[in-house]
């Protein structure tokens, strides 16, 4: 079993610096105004192999949104609101503090509850109790923080979430998914041929992705639970650039038969097969909007690459994108406010994001090589492809440009990011 | 502490935890595996023999790629002294023009084809590594179906050809110069190769 590791490259100017086990990611930048919070041990965390407010802390920094205040050295560590002397937090600067605690129940499983409390106010701003098995214990961790999150900012988190990508090691290609910090990689597919462009059902139980196994393009689908893959299309010429509609009925993909990449549609069963963009030009990586009233997608049939859109039953396009020569790869925000695009900007390609109502751009990457721009479900960060050394690697930013985290592979190029939904 | 050993004790440290974590992992994942026909899998049989030289597991290469031998038998395919064997065709940059000296190349497969209606040839297209991956697909197709139209042209019929594109997924890592040029391409397979 192949072991991905992502390690992180990054060593100046670190605001936070989570350093353990699989994922060692380092982030750069980080919100001007960063909620103070403390996450006291929980009681009894040593009873669950993963360390369950480790984790939450770690969520909480790797945001850029938090400063996770130091515990160690505190008289008093509380593990229930009871126990709190809230002088002390305030003392310490502590906007918030969680306390919590773990305790095996029967059936060798825990409960496990957490308190998140106003310091300021004395009040409980949520409070959960959960009954889990022992390998549950991250994804409730990640939980908990998305509920952290949710309180203190007014925003969804998105920690219980996974990214799917595509590692290439030596000269074998592999689909991985990992849980949103990098832990838990799982191999969902490898071979010796090319993997590209992976896709999440909206559901998040299977991918879309394209392999070149059999020395051409090719969509496959395959649910993540069981390993059951399936061709969703295998027609003449390339079959590519799957993506869902918003119900998971459908996939946008491209076609191209003997001629030019097309647009069509095609039902998540194989049938249905509809053409979509009628041009003589390329016309590719389409996208549904999130109210699935349009694809957009880029062509070049203004001469050079950009983003056009067009109604999901078909017609004629109009165009998204103006600014620049170079205009392609658009993703939606989860809200279908804003599309992340990359533009090549003077040479470099970086990752744009665009203001749908007012038409403004910002640029949030550094470029030069960078690709696959992926929201996360909460809209707040942007994954993307770039290379680092030489090499392929992720690095993920904030929609707002603040914070940023650079990933790398120390075995080989990592590519082709996908944020996947939320985990129920 | 130096910066190269705070790595290592990371990396150990994550070694062990991610080995815990596959073993406990919260939502399986089935892996499928692509069975794999290509020569680089026959060679990495053959290292997991072992590299004492002499082990008695020792797995004999077979290369399943029939043109991988370098004898003709006869081919004029797999002749290198006949332009039949001269399968790749070089672009411009931003270009899917097929240039005038492979003229002589898009002829003789052109010939070749309309000689032996029963032969099929895929076309695959290729970009240098600038620009993203599924746009480059895009354009390594257009530069394959350049080609297949110089074929159609010579009389040549769409059901003997397949136009496919790898985009940039075969393009050289960090190309640079003439290195990006060689990138720029469409290779000739026939059909069984």
């Amino acid at each position: 079993m192949k072991l991905f590791k992502l390690m992180a490259f990054l060593a100046s100017f670190l605001v936070a610096n989570i350093s353990y086990a699989a994922l060692d990611i380092e982030i750069t930048g980080g919100s001007a105004q960063q909620i103070p919070i403390a996450v006291v041990p929980f009681a009894n965390a040593a009873a669950t192999k993963d360390n369950i407010s480790e984790i939450i802390s770690a969520d909480l920094k790797r945001s850029g949104l938090f400063r996770v205040l130091e515990t160690r050295g505190m008289a008093n560590l509380p593990t229930s609101p009871a126990q709190i002397k809230y002088a002390e937090w305030v003392a310490l600067q502590a906007q918030a503090l969680t306390v919590g605690s773990v305790e095996p129940i029967a059936g060798g499983r825990f409960k496990v509850s957490f308190q998140l409390m106003d310091a300021l106010k004395q009040t409980q701003l949520a409070g959960m109790d959960y009954q889990i098995a022992p390998n549950q214990v991250r994804t409730t961790a990640h939980k908990i923080a998305d509920i952290i999150y949710q309180k203190l900012t007014g925003e969804p988190g998105a920690f219980a979430s996974r990214i799917a990508y595509i590692t290439k090691i030596g000269k074998r290609y592999a689909l991985q998914v990992a849980d949103a910090d990098g832990f838990n990689p799982q191999t969902v597919v490898s071979s010796n041929e090319p993997i590209i462009s992976p896709a999440w059902s909206p559901d998040g139980s299977k991918l879309a992705y394209v392999s070149f196994e059999k020395k051409k393009p090719i969509i496959f689908v395959q649910s993540l639970t069981s390993g059951k893959r399936e061709v969703l299309a295998n027609f003449k010429g390339n079959n590519s650039a799957p993506s869902w509609s918003p119900d998971g009925n459908k996939l946008a993909i491209v076609l191209t038969y003997g001629a030019n990449s097309q647009v069509h549609t095609i039902n998540a069963n194989g049938s249905g097969l509809k053409l979509i963009t009628k041009s003589n030009a390329i016309d590719t990586e389409p996208v549904f909007s999130p109210d699935g009233s349009h694809i957009y997608f880029s062509s070049d049939r203004g001469g050079k690459p950009q983003i056009y859109k067009v109604a999901v039953d078909g017609g004629t396009p109009s165009r998204v994108t103006f600014e620049g020569a170079y205009n392609v790869s658009p993703k939606f925000s989860p809200d279908g406010k804003s599309l992340a695009y990359i533009r090549n900007d003077g040479g470099k390609f970086k990752v744009a994001l665009q203001d749908l109502a007012t038409g403004q751009v910002q640029l949030l990457s550094e470029g030069s090589q960078d690709e696959s721009p992926s929201f996360a479900p909460n809209g707040r960060v942007i994954l993307y492809a770039t290379k680092a050394r030489g090499r392929g690697a992720l690095a993920a930013v904030s929609s707002d440009g603040k914070v940023r985290q650079r990933l790398n592979d120390a075995a080989g190029d990592v590519r082709e990011p996908a944020w996947g939904p939320l985990l129920n | 502490m130096t910066k190269q050993s705070a790595i290592n004790t990371k990396l150990i440290t994550a070694l062990g935890l991610a080995v815990f974590l596959v073993a406990c992992k919260s939502t399986p994942i089935t892996p499928a595996k692509v069975e794999d026909k290509s020569p680089s899998s026959a060679s990495t049989a053959t290292n997991s023999g072992g590299d004492t030289g002499a082990d008695a597991n020792a797995v004999k290469e077979v290369m399943v790629d029939g043109n991988a031998n370098g004898s003709a038998d006869g081919n004029p395919l797999r002749d290198p002294n006949n332009i039949l064997s001269k399968r790749n065709i070089y672009f411009d940059y931003d270009s899917d023009a097929v240039k005038a000296e492979y003229r002589p190349i898009v002829e003789a497969q052109a010939k070749y084809l309309l000689a032996h209606p029963d032969a099929k040839m895929t076309l695959q297209g290729n970009t240098d590594e600038r620009g993203t991956r599924e746009y480059n697909l895009s354009l390594g197709q257009r530069r394959s179906v350049a080609v297949k139209k110089s074929l159609n042209l010579l009389g040549v019929q769409d059901t003997q050809i397949e136009t496919v594109s790898y985009g940039e997924e075969k393009a050289t890592q960090n190309c640079a110069g003439e290195a990006c040029d060689k990138d720029r391409r469409v290779d000739i397979v026939h059909q069984g190769e």
